[in-house]
């Protein structure tokens, strides 16, 4: 008993490294799974405040330009709207409505790794929800991971584990959009037939088949194909339409029936 | 003299997690390089310290700068590690003579600093880098990001190094 207790002693350095090491380990190869910790991320009041106070000061400095942006985005949901035939009184029924849709802003945004993921200023207490879709006015940005009381932290489709549904433009055929870490404006397809006719520049959008995002939300053009060796599928690379490297504002849109989907689709799976 | 110790510890450790997820964690050279200062905190601390203390507090500044870059304990695990191997590093670079009681940093030659900076580094990024991404299908893009990185990390950390120089006393 006294020399294990000796040998603790002499080599506690060591040991102590070693559980930190294990500890750290630990934490890592559990956040390759699909839903990383719930408590060290970047949406809590330390990280959230800090960089939320950081971005307060440095969002002035690029104002003009994003008065800019959304002025464009303006202008192009006004052309749509009075082009759009209008019925005679303009009623929303309630009833009918599948999104809702609510501002936030981007505080923190990584790209360089190859998990990344982006932290928004609300959180909670703003009704955002772990799976709510994230859009910029240009397109797809990611999906609400997790939610602190004032901040959350979106997968970013630049992250290994992201996989959203996404189809051609104006056809059915849709395949799962990832990601292979190599540059930050290329994203993958796969999963679309080769029987389809492919060309390169076409656009690709949100597919309808996911309880996140609506349908024809952009995501990008094609910028390359080839078959994969197995020959049945296309191997597609997308450039985005959004600028990794540059988001500010941001949209979060939540499905009203998200829960009824995601409960019919667990009730599926139960009963087979 | 020990409370000042503290205190400048205490201060740079602060200031440098700081640096590091406000202002380096954002710069993305060429779209994925981002260097690393904190590892200056490993350089600077001082030698004759408890071995027990100096890692775990290495470890805690790997982790607060894993909390706000999402990077789950990457960071903690690189840092800890050469924190742990720091004394065999010192050995190496320096001889049996960091062992004695007068020695300082300040009084060594410039190119051992700069090799036990650079060994930091490398260790460090070598860790980090083939923990994030984890897969040897890849090896080519880790050692593309080793090797860019610890270029970037170890020009700024000298860049700094000579700013804040620890006063010869």
């Amino acid at each position: 008993m006294q020399q294990i207790i000796n040998l603790v002693i002499k080599y506690k350095t060591t040991l102590l490294y070693l559980l930190l090491l294990l500890i750290s380990l630990g934490f890592t190869i559990q956040s390759h799974s699909y839903h990383h910790s719930k408590f060290f991320n970047s949406a809590n009041w330390i990280s959230g405040g800090i960089f939320s106070m950081s971005t307060s000061v440095s969002s002035y400095f690029d104002l003009n330009e994003e008065n800019k942006s959304l002025l464009e985005e303006n202008e192009r949901l006004r052309r749509l709207l009075l082009n759009t035939p209008t019925p005679n009184e303009l009623s929303i029924d309630t009833t009918a409505i599948n999104y809702t849709i609510q501002t936030a802003r981007a505080i923190k945004n990584a790209y360089a790794g190859p998990r990344n993921y982006i932290t928004i200023d609300k959180g909670k207490k703003q009704g955002v929800t772990q799976d709510m879709g994230v859009i910029t006015s240009l397109g797809i940005l990611g999906i609400v991971e997790n939610t602190s009381n004032n901040y959350a932290t979106v997968q970013s489709i630049l992250n290994t584990r992201s996989s959203i549904n996404a189809k051609l433009k104006n056809t059915a055929h849709f395949g799962s959009l990832k990601w292979n870490e190599k540059q930050y404006n290329v994203v993958q397809l796969e999963e679309i037939p080769r029987l389809v006719n492919l060309k390169i520049g076409d656009t690709i959008v949100t597919g309808g088949s996911s309880s996140i995002f609506p349908e024809n939300i952009p995501i990008g053009v094609i910028q390359k194909f080839d078959l994969t060796t197995t020959k049945n599928f296309y191997n597609i690379d997308i450039k985005l339409f959004n600028d990794m490297t540059n988001i500010k504002n941001v949209y979060i849109i939540s499905n009203i029936n998200q829960e009824e989907i995601r409960e019919l689709e667990e009730a599926t799976k139960n009963e087979q | 003299m020990n409370n000042n110790y503290y205190f400048i510890n205490t201060i740079r450790f602060v200031l440098l997690a700081l640096i590091q997820v406000l202002v380096f964690n954002k710069l993305n050279f060429f779209g994925f390089i981002n260097p690393m200062v904190y590892i200056l905190f490993l350089y600077w601390y001082p030698i004759k310290e408890n071995r027990a203390a100096f890692i775990g507090v290495s470890f805690f500044l790997g982790f607060v700068v894993d909390f706000f870059s999402d990077t789950m304990a990457l960071n903690a695990a690189a840092t800890g590690t050469i924190a742990y191997l720091r004394p065999a590093i010192m050995r190496f670079v320096f001889g049996v003579n960091y062992e004695f009681q007068s020695f300082r940093l300040s009084n060594t030659t410039k190119a051992q600093q700069i090799t036990f900076l650079a060994l930091l580094v490398i260790v460090h990024h070598m860790i980090f880098f083939s923990l994030e991404i984890f897969s040897f299908a890849n090896l080519l893009l880790i050692l593309k990001k080793i090797v860019a990185t610890t270029g970037a990390t170890l020009l700024l950390c000298l860049l700094f190094g000579s700013l804040f120089s620890v006063n010869k006393e």
